[in-house]
Protein backbone atom coordinates (compact mmCIF):
# COMPACT_ATOMS: atom_id res chain seq x y z
CA UNK A 1 0.00 0.00 0.00
CA UNK A 2 1.35 3.42 -1.09
CA UNK A 3 1.94 6.14 1.31
CA UNK A 4 -0.56 8.87 1.95
CA UNK A 5 1.93 11.17 0.21
CA UNK A 6 2.85 9.17 -2.43
CA UNK A 7 -0.75 9.13 -3.20
CA UNK A 8 -1.13 12.83 -2.77
CA UNK A 9 2.13 13.31 -5.32
CA UNK A 10 0.11 11.06 -7.91
CA UNK A 11 -2.96 13.24 -7.48
CA UNK A 12 -1.43 16.20 -8.22
CA UNK A 13 0.41 14.66 -11.88
CA UNK A 14 -3.00 13.87 -12.59
CA UNK A 15 -4.58 16.98 -11.86
CA UNK A 16 -2.30 18.61 -14.15
CA UNK A 17 -2.23 15.47 -16.92
CA UNK A 18 -5.77 16.92 -17.05
CA UNK A 19 -5.10 20.35 -17.17
CA UNK A 20 -3.17 19.71 -20.38
CA UNK A 21 -5.73 17.73 -22.28
CA UNK A 22 -8.58 19.71 -21.50
CA UNK A 23 -6.40 22.75 -23.05
CA UNK A 24 -5.68 20.59 -25.64
CA UNK A 25 -9.16 19.25 -26.21
CA UNK A 26 -10.03 23.65 -26.38
CA UNK A 27 -7.28 23.76 -29.48
CA UNK A 28 -8.40 21.05 -31.06
CA UNK A 29 -12.22 22.30 -31.22
CA UNK A 30 -11.19 25.73 -32.78
CA UNK A 31 -8.74 23.94 -35.44
CA UNK A 32 -11.87 22.02 -36.38
CA UNK A 33 -13.52 25.12 -37.35
CA UNK A 34 -11.12 26.50 -39.06
CA UNK A 35 -10.37 23.57 -41.24
CA UNK A 36 -14.33 23.70 -41.82
CA UNK A 37 -14.05 26.98 -43.16
CA UNK A 38 -10.94 25.63 -45.48
CA UNK A 39 -13.19 22.92 -46.47
CA UNK A 40 -16.03 25.63 -47.62
CA UNK A 41 -13.34 27.99 -49.37
CA UNK A 42 -12.96 25.47 -51.74
CA UNK A 43 -16.39 24.76 -52.57
CA UNK A 44 -17.26 27.47 -55.25
CA UNK A 45 -14.00 26.94 -57.42
CA UNK A 46 -14.52 22.98 -57.66
CA UNK A 47 -18.32 24.02 -58.35
CA UNK A 48 -17.32 26.52 -60.73
CA UNK A 49 -14.70 24.09 -62.61
CA UNK A 50 -16.70 21.36 -62.83
CA UNK A 51 -19.29 23.44 -64.36
CA UNK A 52 -16.59 24.42 -66.96
CA UNK A 53 -15.01 20.97 -67.49
CA UNK A 54 -19.54 20.11 -68.52
CA UNK A 55 -19.28 22.85 -71.11
CA UNK A 56 -16.16 22.07 -73.00
CA UNK A 57 -16.78 18.47 -72.94
CA UNK A 58 -19.97 18.85 -74.53
CA UNK A 59 -18.84 21.57 -76.73
CA UNK A 60 -15.95 19.54 -77.47
CA UNK A 61 -17.77 16.66 -78.38
CA UNK A 62 -15.57 13.40 -79.35
CA UNK A 63 -12.42 15.34 -79.21
CA UNK A 64 -12.47 15.27 -75.31
CA UNK A 65 -10.72 11.66 -74.98
CA UNK A 66 -8.22 12.86 -72.49
CA UNK A 67 -5.90 10.32 -70.78
CA UNK A 68 -6.86 11.36 -68.10
CA UNK A 69 -10.46 10.58 -68.18
CA UNK A 70 -10.79 7.18 -70.07
CA UNK A 71 -10.39 4.20 -68.37
CA UNK A 72 -7.74 1.69 -69.27
CA UNK A 73 -8.48 -1.50 -70.56
CA UNK A 74 -6.10 -3.48 -68.91
CA UNK A 75 -5.22 -2.92 -65.26
CA UNK A 76 -2.04 -4.04 -63.84
CA UNK A 77 -1.70 -1.81 -60.55
CA UNK A 78 -2.94 0.87 -58.72
CA UNK A 79 -1.10 3.85 -56.59
CA UNK A 80 -3.05 4.70 -53.09
CA UNK A 81 -2.33 8.05 -51.83
CA UNK A 82 -2.97 7.51 -48.52
CA UNK A 83 -3.38 10.71 -46.55
CA UNK A 84 -2.83 10.84 -42.48
CA UNK A 85 -1.78 12.99 -39.83
CA UNK A 86 1.78 13.94 -39.00
CA UNK A 87 1.26 14.04 -35.56
CA UNK A 88 -0.22 11.41 -33.14
CA UNK A 89 -2.34 11.92 -29.88
CA UNK A 90 -5.71 11.52 -32.17
CA UNK A 91 -6.78 8.52 -30.46
CA UNK A 92 -7.55 5.22 -33.63
CA UNK A 93 -7.47 8.21 -36.68
CA UNK A 94 -4.46 7.32 -38.19
CA UNK A 95 -4.84 3.56 -37.79
CA UNK A 96 -8.52 3.85 -39.20
CA UNK A 97 -7.53 4.73 -42.57
CA UNK A 98 -4.30 2.97 -42.75
CA UNK A 99 -6.51 -0.21 -42.38
CA UNK A 100 -9.40 0.80 -44.67
CA UNK A 101 -6.25 0.99 -47.33
CA UNK A 102 -5.01 -2.12 -46.70
CA UNK A 103 -8.15 -3.89 -46.56
CA UNK A 104 -8.53 -2.25 -49.92
CA UNK A 105 -5.70 -3.37 -51.15
CA UNK A 106 -5.71 -6.72 -50.37
CA UNK A 107 -9.32 -7.45 -52.00
CA UNK A 108 -7.99 -5.26 -55.04
CA UNK A 109 -5.59 -8.56 -56.17
CA UNK A 110 -3.11 -6.60 -57.88
CA UNK A 111 0.25 -4.66 -57.30
CA UNK A 112 -0.41 -1.57 -55.20
CA UNK A 113 2.09 1.10 -54.04
CA UNK A 114 1.42 3.88 -51.77
CA UNK A 115 2.14 7.62 -51.95
CA UNK A 116 1.76 9.30 -48.61
CA UNK A 117 1.24 12.47 -47.17
CA UNK A 118 1.22 12.45 -43.40
CA UNK A 119 4.23 11.38 -41.74
CA UNK A 120 2.19 8.63 -39.64
CA UNK A 121 0.67 6.86 -42.62
CA UNK A 122 4.05 6.72 -43.86
CA UNK A 123 5.82 5.29 -40.74
CA UNK A 124 2.75 2.76 -40.40
CA UNK A 125 3.23 1.02 -43.79
CA UNK A 126 7.28 1.39 -43.57
CA UNK A 127 6.87 -1.06 -40.63
CA UNK A 128 4.72 -3.11 -42.50
CA UNK A 129 7.38 -3.47 -45.42
CA UNK A 130 4.60 -1.48 -48.25
CA UNK A 131 5.99 -0.16 -51.32
CA UNK A 132 6.09 3.49 -50.81
CA UNK A 133 6.66 5.59 -53.73
CA UNK A 134 6.58 8.80 -52.50
CA UNK A 135 5.82 10.39 -48.99
CA UNK A 136 5.18 13.62 -48.01
CA UNK A 137 5.02 15.27 -44.37
CA UNK A 138 4.98 18.14 -42.36
CA UNK A 139 1.88 20.38 -44.32
CA UNK A 140 1.87 23.27 -42.30
CA UNK A 141 -1.32 24.17 -39.80
CA UNK A 142 -3.25 25.88 -42.70
CA UNK A 143 -2.31 24.51 -45.99
CA UNK A 144 -2.72 25.97 -49.43
CA UNK A 145 -3.42 24.42 -52.42
CA UNK A 146 -0.19 24.79 -53.85
CA UNK A 147 1.75 22.44 -50.35
CA UNK A 148 -0.45 19.82 -51.66
CA UNK A 149 0.09 19.83 -55.25
CA UNK A 150 3.70 18.61 -55.45
CA UNK A 151 2.02 14.83 -54.46
CA UNK A 152 -0.90 15.28 -56.95
CA UNK A 153 1.46 16.43 -59.70
CA UNK A 154 3.91 12.84 -58.81
CA UNK A 155 -0.03 11.24 -59.24
CA UNK A 156 -0.34 12.67 -62.39
CA UNK A 157 2.79 12.06 -64.17
CA UNK A 158 3.30 8.61 -62.95
CA UNK A 159 -0.33 7.68 -64.17
CA UNK A 160 0.03 9.49 -67.64
CA UNK A 161 3.51 7.27 -67.37
CA UNK A 162 1.89 4.19 -67.15
CA UNK A 163 3.82 2.95 -63.95
CA UNK A 164 0.24 2.86 -62.68
CA UNK A 165 -3.53 2.24 -64.05
CA UNK A 166 -5.57 3.47 -61.49
CA UNK A 167 -5.09 5.98 -58.27
CA UNK A 168 -7.04 5.74 -55.52
CA UNK A 169 -7.28 7.99 -52.40
CA UNK A 170 -7.67 7.01 -48.76
CA UNK A 171 -8.37 9.39 -46.71
CA UNK A 172 -10.78 10.69 -43.58
CA UNK A 173 -14.25 11.73 -44.53
CA UNK A 174 -15.81 14.41 -41.93
CA UNK A 175 -18.95 14.08 -41.19
CA UNK A 176 -19.58 15.56 -38.01
CA UNK A 177 -17.78 16.40 -34.72
CA UNK A 178 -18.21 12.83 -33.84
CA UNK A 179 -18.01 10.71 -36.34
CA UNK A 180 -15.21 10.71 -38.95
CA UNK A 181 -15.17 7.85 -41.63
CA UNK A 182 -12.41 6.27 -43.76
CA UNK A 183 -12.71 6.68 -46.97
CA UNK A 184 -11.43 5.06 -50.38
CA UNK A 185 -12.23 6.95 -53.58
CA UNK A 186 -10.80 6.77 -57.10
CA UNK A 187 -8.73 9.85 -58.51
CA UNK A 188 -7.62 8.75 -61.95
CA UNK A 189 -8.91 8.62 -64.11
CA UNK A 190 -11.50 10.91 -63.05
CA UNK A 191 -14.88 9.81 -62.93
CA UNK A 192 -16.69 10.01 -66.09
CA UNK A 193 -19.67 9.54 -64.82
CA UNK A 194 -19.79 12.57 -62.04
CA UNK A 195 -19.20 14.93 -64.77
CA UNK A 196 -21.93 13.33 -67.38
CA UNK A 197 -24.47 14.16 -63.98
CA UNK A 198 -23.16 17.65 -64.21
CA UNK A 199 -23.55 17.41 -67.89
CA UNK A 200 -27.00 16.75 -68.42
CA UNK A 201 -27.65 19.14 -65.75
CA UNK A 202 -26.47 22.58 -66.94
CA UNK A 203 -28.61 21.56 -70.17
CA UNK A 204 -27.72 23.49 -73.56
CA UNK A 205 -25.33 25.90 -73.62
CA UNK A 206 -24.62 28.71 -76.20
CA UNK A 207 -21.80 28.67 -78.63
CA UNK A 208 -18.67 29.20 -77.29
CA UNK A 209 -15.69 30.32 -78.34
CA UNK A 210 -12.48 28.85 -77.29
CA UNK A 211 -9.15 30.27 -76.90
CA UNK A 212 -6.46 28.80 -77.65
CA UNK A 213 -9.08 25.91 -78.30
CA UNK A 214 -11.02 23.53 -76.32
CA UNK A 215 -8.50 20.44 -76.12
CA UNK A 216 -5.73 23.22 -74.17
CA UNK A 217 -8.23 23.97 -72.29
CA UNK A 218 -8.97 20.32 -71.08
CA UNK A 219 -5.37 19.92 -70.95
CA UNK A 220 -5.16 22.66 -68.23
CA UNK A 221 -8.52 22.03 -66.51
CA UNK A 222 -8.09 18.41 -65.90
CA UNK A 223 -5.19 18.48 -63.65
CA UNK A 224 -5.99 21.31 -62.00
CA UNK A 225 -9.41 19.78 -61.34
CA UNK A 226 -7.18 16.68 -60.42
CA UNK A 227 -5.56 18.75 -57.86
CA UNK A 228 -8.70 20.23 -56.10
CA UNK A 229 -9.81 16.53 -55.33
CA UNK A 230 -6.40 15.53 -53.57
CA UNK A 231 -6.39 19.13 -51.49
CA UNK A 232 -10.17 18.85 -50.34
CA UNK A 233 -9.24 15.40 -49.32
CA UNK A 234 -6.10 16.74 -47.22
CA UNK A 235 -8.61 19.53 -45.52
CA UNK A 236 -11.30 16.97 -45.30
CA UNK A 237 -8.41 14.63 -43.21
CA UNK A 238 -7.54 17.79 -41.51
CA UNK A 239 -10.24 18.59 -40.04
CA UNK A 240 -11.36 14.91 -39.09
CA UNK A 241 -7.72 14.68 -37.37
CA UNK A 242 -8.72 17.84 -35.75
CA UNK A 243 -11.89 16.40 -34.47
CA UNK A 244 -10.44 12.91 -33.94
CA UNK A 245 -7.95 14.62 -31.50
CA UNK A 246 -10.73 17.06 -29.63
CA UNK A 247 -12.25 13.97 -28.68
CA UNK A 248 -9.37 11.86 -27.77
CA UNK A 249 -8.87 14.49 -25.30
CA UNK A 250 -12.14 14.85 -24.08
CA UNK A 251 -11.60 11.27 -23.61
CA UNK A 252 -8.34 11.60 -21.61
CA UNK A 253 -9.70 14.36 -19.46
CA UNK A 254 -12.60 12.55 -18.35
CA UNK A 255 -9.82 9.21 -17.55
CA UNK A 256 -8.07 11.57 -15.64
CA UNK A 257 -10.66 12.82 -13.51
CA UNK A 258 -11.93 9.11 -12.60
CA UNK A 259 -8.87 8.41 -11.86
CA UNK A 260 -8.31 11.61 -9.57
CA UNK A 261 -11.40 10.31 -7.83
CA UNK A 262 -10.16 6.98 -7.07
CA UNK A 263 -6.87 8.09 -6.02
CA UNK A 264 -8.49 10.34 -3.83
CA UNK A 265 -10.36 7.67 -2.64
CA UNK A 266 -7.17 5.48 -1.88
CA UNK A 267 -5.76 8.93 -0.87
CA UNK A 268 -8.18 8.91 2.18
CA UNK A 269 -7.74 5.73 3.17
CA UNK A 270 -4.20 5.43 3.52
CA UNK A 271 -4.87 8.81 5.80
CA UNK A 272 -7.44 7.09 7.64
CA UNK A 273 -4.74 4.10 8.18
CA UNK A 274 -1.76 6.20 9.49
CA UNK A 275 -4.42 8.00 11.85
CA UNK A 276 -4.76 4.64 12.86
CA UNK A 277 -2.15 3.42 13.09
CA UNK A 278 -0.92 6.24 15.11
CA UNK A 279 -3.58 6.19 17.53
CA UNK A 280 -2.64 2.31 17.82
CA UNK A 281 0.70 3.03 18.47
CA UNK A 282 -0.20 5.67 21.22
CA UNK A 283 -2.35 3.00 22.79
CA UNK A 284 0.58 0.14 22.68
CA UNK A 285 2.30 2.56 24.24
CA UNK A 286 0.81 3.48 26.80
CA UNK A 287 -0.31 -0.07 27.87
CA UNK A 288 3.01 -1.03 27.45
CA UNK A 289 4.14 1.88 29.79
CA UNK A 290 1.37 1.60 32.16
CA UNK A 291 2.22 -2.29 32.35
CA UNK A 292 5.93 -1.34 33.10
CA UNK A 293 4.76 0.75 36.13
CA UNK A 294 2.66 -1.83 37.13
CA UNK A 295 5.92 -3.96 36.91
CA UNK A 296 7.89 -1.99 38.65
CA UNK A 297 5.54 -1.24 41.14
CA UNK A 298 4.96 -4.71 42.05
CA UNK A 299 8.93 -5.16 42.08
CA UNK A 300 8.90 -2.40 44.81
CA UNK A 301 6.13 -4.35 46.77
CA UNK A 302 8.42 -7.27 46.87
CA UNK A 303 11.06 -5.29 47.90
CA UNK A 304 9.23 -3.51 50.82
CA UNK B 1 -23.67 48.03 -62.89
CA UNK B 2 -23.73 45.87 -65.79
CA UNK B 3 -21.00 43.19 -65.72
CA UNK B 4 -21.23 40.55 -62.78
CA UNK B 5 -17.39 39.07 -62.45
CA UNK B 6 -16.57 36.21 -60.11
CA UNK B 7 -12.52 35.30 -59.01
CA UNK B 8 -12.32 32.01 -57.16
CA UNK B 9 -9.23 30.57 -56.10
CA UNK B 10 -8.91 26.68 -55.00
CA UNK B 11 -8.31 28.16 -51.53
CA UNK B 12 -11.61 30.80 -51.41
CA UNK B 13 -13.74 33.31 -53.22
CA UNK B 14 -11.58 36.57 -54.24
CA UNK B 15 -14.11 39.19 -55.55
CA UNK B 16 -17.75 38.70 -56.59
CA UNK B 17 -19.19 41.75 -57.46
CA UNK B 18 -20.63 44.57 -60.78
CA UNK B 19 -18.22 45.97 -62.79
CA UNK B 20 -18.03 47.98 -65.70
CA UNK B 21 -15.18 46.59 -67.56
CA UNK B 22 -12.53 44.08 -67.25
CA UNK B 23 -9.05 43.56 -68.58
CA UNK B 24 -7.45 40.08 -68.59
CA UNK B 25 -3.85 38.17 -69.64
CA UNK B 26 -5.67 35.83 -71.60
CA UNK B 27 -3.62 32.87 -73.09
CA UNK B 28 -3.78 34.32 -76.64
CA UNK B 29 -3.16 37.85 -75.48
CA UNK B 30 -5.07 40.36 -73.21
CA UNK B 31 -8.67 40.89 -73.63
CA UNK B 32 -10.73 43.50 -72.46
CA UNK B 33 -14.05 42.31 -71.70
CA UNK B 34 -17.49 45.06 -71.72
CA UNK B 35 -20.94 44.25 -71.74
CA UNK B 36 -22.69 41.67 -73.90
CA UNK B 37 -19.16 39.91 -74.89
CA UNK B 38 -19.79 36.63 -76.98
CA UNK B 39 -19.60 33.23 -75.12
CA UNK B 40 -15.92 33.04 -74.73
CA UNK B 41 -13.67 29.69 -72.67
CA UNK B 42 -10.07 31.13 -72.26
CA UNK B 43 -7.10 30.10 -70.88
CA UNK B 44 -5.28 32.95 -68.66
CA UNK B 45 -1.44 33.84 -68.34
CA UNK B 46 -0.19 35.06 -64.91
CA UNK B 47 -0.57 38.68 -64.79
CA UNK B 48 -2.40 41.58 -63.81
CA UNK B 49 -6.40 41.79 -63.97
CA UNK B 50 -7.82 45.10 -63.73
CA UNK B 51 -11.60 46.06 -63.22
CA UNK B 52 -13.49 49.09 -63.76
CA UNK B 53 -16.04 50.33 -61.52
CA UNK B 54 -17.53 53.55 -61.52
CA UNK B 55 -14.35 55.90 -62.25
CA UNK B 56 -12.20 53.61 -59.89
CA UNK B 57 -9.72 50.48 -61.00
CA UNK B 58 -8.89 48.14 -58.74
CA UNK B 59 -6.08 45.34 -59.60
CA UNK B 60 -5.68 41.77 -58.91
CA UNK B 61 -2.52 39.63 -59.69
CA UNK B 62 -3.52 36.43 -61.16
CA UNK B 63 -1.47 33.06 -61.37
CA UNK B 64 -2.74 31.89 -64.48
CA UNK B 65 -6.16 30.31 -64.93
CA UNK B 66 -9.03 30.12 -66.77
CA UNK B 67 -12.02 32.60 -67.49
CA UNK B 68 -15.87 31.79 -68.46
CA UNK B 69 -17.52 34.69 -70.15
CA UNK B 70 -21.24 34.08 -70.69
CA UNK B 71 -23.36 36.47 -71.27
CA UNK B 72 -22.72 39.43 -68.70
CA UNK B 73 -21.37 36.81 -66.05
CA UNK B 74 -17.42 36.54 -65.89
CA UNK B 75 -16.16 33.81 -64.03
CA UNK B 76 -12.32 33.64 -63.41
CA UNK B 77 -10.90 30.50 -61.86
CA UNK B 78 -7.58 31.31 -61.18
CA UNK B 79 -4.77 29.44 -59.26
CA UNK B 80 -3.37 32.24 -57.38
CA UNK B 81 -5.40 35.88 -57.05
CA UNK B 82 -4.62 38.56 -55.20
CA UNK B 83 -5.75 42.16 -54.42
CA UNK B 84 -2.99 44.38 -55.29
CA UNK B 85 -3.31 45.92 -51.73
CA UNK B 86 -2.82 42.74 -50.13
CA UNK B 87 0.03 42.39 -52.01
CA UNK B 88 3.46 42.24 -50.05
CA UNK B 89 6.10 44.46 -51.91
CA UNK B 90 8.80 43.09 -50.53
CA UNK B 91 8.16 39.57 -50.66
CA UNK B 92 6.94 39.68 -53.93
CA UNK B 93 9.98 41.39 -55.24
CA UNK B 94 12.44 38.79 -53.08
CA UNK B 95 10.22 35.67 -55.53
CA UNK B 96 11.07 37.31 -58.69
CA UNK B 97 14.81 37.66 -57.71
CA UNK B 98 14.64 34.11 -56.80
CA UNK B 99 12.73 33.02 -60.05
CA UNK B 100 15.07 35.14 -62.15
CA UNK B 101 17.94 33.63 -60.51
CA UNK B 102 17.05 30.21 -61.13
CA UNK B 103 16.09 30.73 -64.45
CA UNK B 104 19.98 31.82 -65.14
CA UNK B 105 21.05 28.33 -64.49
CA UNK B 106 18.58 27.39 -67.17
CA UNK B 107 16.68 23.92 -66.42
CA UNK B 108 17.44 21.36 -68.99
CA UNK B 109 14.09 19.67 -67.97
CA UNK B 110 11.50 21.37 -70.44
CA UNK B 111 8.68 21.13 -67.78
CA UNK B 112 10.79 22.63 -65.23
CA UNK B 113 11.67 25.56 -67.30
CA UNK B 114 8.39 26.29 -68.25
CA UNK B 115 7.26 25.81 -64.25
CA UNK B 116 10.33 28.25 -63.58
CA UNK B 117 9.13 30.93 -66.01
CA UNK B 118 5.23 30.76 -64.56
CA UNK B 119 6.74 31.37 -61.43
CA UNK B 120 8.76 34.43 -62.74
CA UNK B 121 5.65 35.34 -64.54
CA UNK B 122 3.75 35.32 -61.17
CA UNK B 123 5.70 37.50 -59.34
CA UNK B 124 6.14 39.88 -62.11
CA UNK B 125 2.50 40.30 -62.29
CA UNK B 126 2.20 40.23 -58.76
CA UNK B 127 4.76 43.23 -58.38
CA UNK B 128 3.43 45.06 -61.33
CA UNK B 129 -0.29 45.28 -59.52
CA UNK B 130 1.01 46.51 -56.65
CA UNK B 131 3.05 49.24 -58.04
CA UNK B 132 0.63 50.41 -60.02
CA UNK B 133 -1.72 50.86 -57.11
CA UNK B 134 0.98 52.27 -54.98
CA UNK B 135 1.70 55.14 -57.56
CA UNK B 136 -1.76 55.75 -58.29
CA UNK B 137 -2.15 56.34 -54.26
CA UNK B 138 0.97 59.34 -54.40
CA UNK B 139 -1.10 61.07 -57.34
CA UNK B 140 -4.08 61.43 -56.09
CA UNK B 141 -4.36 64.24 -53.80
CA UNK B 142 -6.71 62.13 -51.01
Amino acid sequence: MATAREIRRRIRSVRNIRQITRALEAVSASKVRRAQDAVQGTRPYASKARQLLADVAALAGGETRHPLLTRRDVVNSAYILLITSDRGLCGAFNINVAREAFDFAQQYGKPVSYVTIGRKGRDFLHRRGRKIVAEFANLPARPGLLDTTPATRTLIHDFLDGRCDEVYLAYTEFRSMVSQRPVIRRLLPLAADDLAGDLSKSGPRPAYEFEPGPVEILDGLLPRLTEMQVYVAVLESLASEHAARMVAMRNATDSASDLIFSLTLSYNKARQQGITNELLDIAGGTSALEQALKQAAATDQLRA
Amino acid sequence: MPLTLEIVTGEREVFKGDVDMINVPGGDGDMGILPKHAPVLSTLKPGVLRVKIGNDYQEFAIGGGFIDILGDHVIVLADSAERADEIDIARAEAARLRAQEMLKNAPQNKEDFFRLETALRKSEARLKAANRRSTRRTELPS
